[in-house]
C-alpha cells in the first residue's frame, strides 16, 4: 500500500487502480515444504504478500509459525516450493544460486539480529563487504562506506572494530552494511533481539528515519511492540499470511 | 570480486590466524626444504662419484680376475680367484693380439703394515709395472717411480701415496729414507701427487712396488697370478675396439666362452654408470620419503582449511548473504590454502638454500641447489595448496547461506 489512508491493512495486492507502479515484493501462493526423510514439513502454505515501494512493513509471528522460512526467501536465500516472488517485477523464484547471489547483492540489505560483523575487520571495513562482491573499485568503496556510516551516525567509529563497539552500534554498523548498496529492500530479521531496550529504541528510530527518507523496509520480529513501529503489521500462524488485527494504517 | 581483492582477503585470513597459519606453512616448509636437501645431497654425490672416477685414469678398462667358490659353496669375491696372471697381461700389451690397447698395467694389492721412522702405517701394498703411472693417470710429486730394470730385477724399492708419506715421515721427505714391509726392508724412492679420494678408496694411502717384488717378498702365495689389470685404450675413440681386443684375447687364452668367463672387464664408463645408478637409487629413496613429508604438510593444510570452513561458518553464510557467489567462496578458500603452500614453499627453498650453504661443511658431501629445483619446489608446494584446498573450499561454497547464519 502506498497510501496512508488505504481503507484497510492486508495482505493482498492494493486495488488495481491505485497500483501506478510494480510492488518491490509480490509473493503469489508461495509455498515451501521441507522432506527430512519421511516427515514432510509443510512451513508455508500459500503466503501472498505484496510491499510497495517505501512501505515499513513488520512480519511477526510465534516461532515456527513459518515466518523465518519467509523471510529466507524474500531476502532471496532460498526459493520457493510453489508459488511466484517477484522482486522489482523480477520473478526470482525459479533462479539459481549465483543469480540469488548477484540478487542479494544489488537490491537487498541484510540487518540480522546477531549483527553478523566479521571481529577481524573495522567497521568501514565490514560495511564495504557488499560493494566488494558487486565489483565496485576500492576508492569508491571506502567513501560509500564513510557516506552510509556517517547515515548511521557512527562517522567517528569507522575504523573501530565490532568488538570495540556497544551492541547498539554494532547494529548500526550492519544498517549502513544493508544501506551501503543503495537497495530497493531492507530486510531486518529479528534487529533488536540482541539489543536492550535504550539500543532498540535507538535501533527502531533509525528504522523510522529511513522509511522517513523513502526506504522500502520489511522488518521481521516475534516482539509485538517492535511489530507496531511499521507502519503496516502482518502476522504469521502456521504457515500462512494475515493483516495483524487492530493494526494501524 | 576481482582476484586481487580475493588475494587479499586470503593475505587477511592468514594474518588474523598468525600461528595457525605458522604452523600450517611449517609442514610444507619442512616438507620442500627436505625434498630440495635430499636432491641436492643426491646430485652433488653423483658428481662428485662421477669427478672421482675420472681421476681412476682415462680410458681405462679394468680387468679383475673372477672368484673362487670353495667346495661348500661359499663364493669369494671379486678377483679372489687366481685367473689372472703376469702373462695375461703381457699378451693384452702385444700390439698385434690387441692394436687399440696403449698400455697396460697389471696389478696385485694387499694390507699390509709398513715400519719405518720410529712408526708403522698399515696401507694398501700394490705390486705393478712402471707403466702404472701412466694408464692410472698419476704423476710424482718428488723422486722417481721404479723404472723397469728395477721391475725386472726384483728391487726393494717402494713409491709411497702422499698421505703414507706424511703419515710415517711427517713433512721431513721421505725420499731416500728406508721401511720394512712384512720383514723386508725397502727404499722409499717417491712420493705420489696427491689426487684425493675415489670410489676405489683413499688413492692418497697406498704403497706401491714392482710387481716382482711383491710377488717375491710381500705375498709370496699369489705366485704370478695378478688381481687385475689396468688397461688403456688409445684414445676414447677406440676404448670399445680395446674393449672386444681384451675380452676376446682373454677368452680364447683362457678357453672359456662369455658364460663361464673367469674374468670380469669393466670400461670406466660402465663403473661411472653403476655409482651414478646406485647414487641416483638412494636419492630417489631420500626425496621419497622427503616427499611423504610433504605429503603430511599437505594433509595438514588440508586440515586446517576444513577446521577453518567449520569454525568460519557464520562468515561465509554472511558472505553469500550478502552477495558471494558459491564460485566467490570457492576462489576465497583456494587461494587461502594456495597461499599457505607457497608461503610454506618459499620459507622452504630459503631454508633449502641455506641448508645447503652449511651441510656441506658439516657432512663434507656437496649439495648441488639448482633453479630447476627450487622453480620445482615452488610449483609442487602451489600444487598442494590448491589440491589441499579444493575439499575445504567446495564444501565451503556448497555451504547454504541459511544454515551457515543460523548456526551457533
Amino acid at each position: 500500500m502506498t497510501l496512508p489512508d488505504a481503507p484497510s491493512t492486508h495482505a493482498l495486492p492494493g486495488p488495481a487502480t491505485r497500483v501506478t507502479t510494480e510492488p518491490i515484493l509480490r509473493l503469489e501462493r508461495v509455498g515451501k515444504t521441507y522432506s527430512t526423510g519421511a516427515v514432510t514439513v509443510e512451513a508455508l502454505r500459500g503466503v501472498d504478500l505484496s510491499v510497495e515501494a517505501g512501505e515499513f512493513v513488520s512480519i511477526s509471528g510465534p516461532s515456527g509459525s513459518g515466518k523465518s522460512t519467509l523471510m529466507h526467501i524474500i531476502g532471496c536465500l532460498d526459493v520457493p516450493t510453489t508459488g511466484t516472488y517477484r522482486l522489482t517485477g523480477e520473478d526470482v523464484s525459479r533462479m539459481r544460486e549465483d543469480q540469488l547471489a548477484e540478487i542479494r547483492n544489488r537490491r537487498i540489505g541484510f540487518v540480522f539480529q546477531q549483527f553478523n560483523l566479521l571481529p577481524t575487520m573495522s567497521a568501514w571495513r565490514n560495511v564495504e563487504l557488499p560493494l566488494v562482491y558487486g565489483g565496485v573499485p576500492r576508492a569508491e568503496r571506502r567513501q560509500r562506506a564513510l557516506e552510509a556510516l556517517a547515515k548511521v551516525g557512527l562517522a567517528d567509529r569507522v575504523d573501530h572494530r565490532p568488538g570495540e563497539l556497544s551492541g547498539g552500534q554494532q547494529q548500526r554498523v550492519s544498517v549502513a552494511r544493508a544501506l551501503v548498496t543503495d537497495p530497493q529492500l531492507i530486510l531486518a530479521d529479528e534487529p533488536t533481539g540482541n539489543l536492550d531496550s535504550r539500543s532498540t529504541e535507538d535501533v527502531l528510530n533509525l528504522f523510522s528515519d529511513l522509511h522517513g527518507q523513502g526506504r522500502t523496509i520489511v522488518l521481521i520480529t516475534h516482539e509485538a511492540d517492535v511489530a507496531a513501529r511499521a507502519r503496516r503489521a502482518t502476522v504469521m500462524r502456521d504457515g500462512v499470511l494475515s493483516a495483524a488485527e487492530g493494526a494501524v494504517a | 570480486m576481482t582476484w586481487l581483492e580475493t588475494l587479499w582477503t586470503a593475505v587477511d585470513a592468514i594474518r588474523t590466524r598468525r600461528m595457525r597459519s605458522a604452523l600450517t606453512m611449517l609442514g610444507i616448509l619442512i616438507g620442500i626444504a627436505a625434498v630440495m636437501l635430499t636432491v641436492g645431497l643426491g646430485q652433488g654425490a653423483q658428481q662428485s662419484v662421477a669427478a672421482q672416477i675420472d681421476k681412476l685414469g682415462s680410458n681405462l678398462l679394468i680387468v679383475s680376475a673372477g672368484s673362487t667358490t670353495s667346495l661348500s659353496g661359499l663364493r669369494g669375491g671379486r678377483g679372489s680367484a687366481t685367473t689372472l696372471t703376469a702373462a695375461d697381461a703381457a699378451m693384452l700389451g702385444d700390439r698385434e693380439v690387441a692394436p687399440d690397447i696403449a698400455a697396460v698395467a697389471p696389478s696385485s694389492q694387499t694390507s699390509s703394515t709398513l715400519v719405518g721412522n720410529g712408526t708403522n702405517w698399515t696401507t694398501s701394498v700394490i705390486g705393478s709395472t712402471p707403466s702404472w703411472l701412466s694408464v692410472r693417470a698419476r704423476s710424482i710429486a718428488s723422486g722417481r717411480f721404479f723404472t723397469t730394470q728395477e721391475l725386472n730385477t726384483s728391487e726393494p724399492v717402494v713409491v709411497l701415496g702422499a698421505e703414507t708419506a706424511s703419515d710415517i715421515f711427517g713433512a721431513r721427505g721421505a725420499v731416500g729414507q728406508s721401511v720394512t714391509i712384512g720383514s723386508q726392508p725397502f727404499t722409499v724412492i717417491g712420493v705420489l701427487a696427491t689426487v684425493g679420494s675415489t670410489v676405489g678408496g683413499d688413492q692418497d694411502d697406498l704403497a706401491i712396488v714392482p710387481m716382482t717384488t711383491y710377488a717375491a717378498s710381500i705375498s709370496p702365495s699369489s705366485g704370478t697370478s695378478v688381481s687385475s689389470i689396468y688397461l688403456e685404450a688409445r684414445s676414447s675413440a677406440r676404448l670399445s675396439a680395446a674393449y672386444q681386443e681384451a675380452d676376446n684375447a682373454l677368452l680364447t687364452a683362457h678357453g672359456v666362452n662369455a658364460t663361464t668367463a673367469d674374468f670380469s672387464l669393466n670400461s670406466q664408463q660402465s663403473i661411472v654408470a653403476t655409482a651414478t645408478t646406485t647414487a641416483r637409487t638412494l636419492t630417489v629413496l631420500l626425496a621419497g620419503i622427503a616427499a611423504i613429508s610433504l605429503l603430511v604438510g599437505g594433509i595438514g593444510v588440508m586440515n586446517i582449511m576444513l577446521v577453518s570452513v567449520t569454525e568460519r561458518i557464520r562468515e561465509i553464510g554472511l558472505r553469500k548473504a550478502l552477495g558471494a557467489t558459491p564460485g566467490a567462496i570457492l576462489r576465497q578458500f583456494l587461494t587461502e590454502a594456495s597461499l599457505l603452500g607457497v608461503a610454506g614453499g618459499l620459507l622452504g627453498i630459503a631454508l633449502g638454500v641455506v641448508g645447503a650453504m652449511v651441510l656441506p661443511s658439516v657432512l663434507r658431501q656437496p649439495v648441488t641447489v639448482s633453479t630447476t629445483a627450487a622453480l620445482a619446489a615452488l610449483v609442487i608446494s602451489l600444487v598442494i595448496g590448491i589440491v589441499a584446498g579444493v575439499y575445504p573450499a567446495t564444501r565451503a561454497a556448497r555451504l547454504s547461506p541459511i544454515d551457515a547464519l543460523r548456526s551457533e
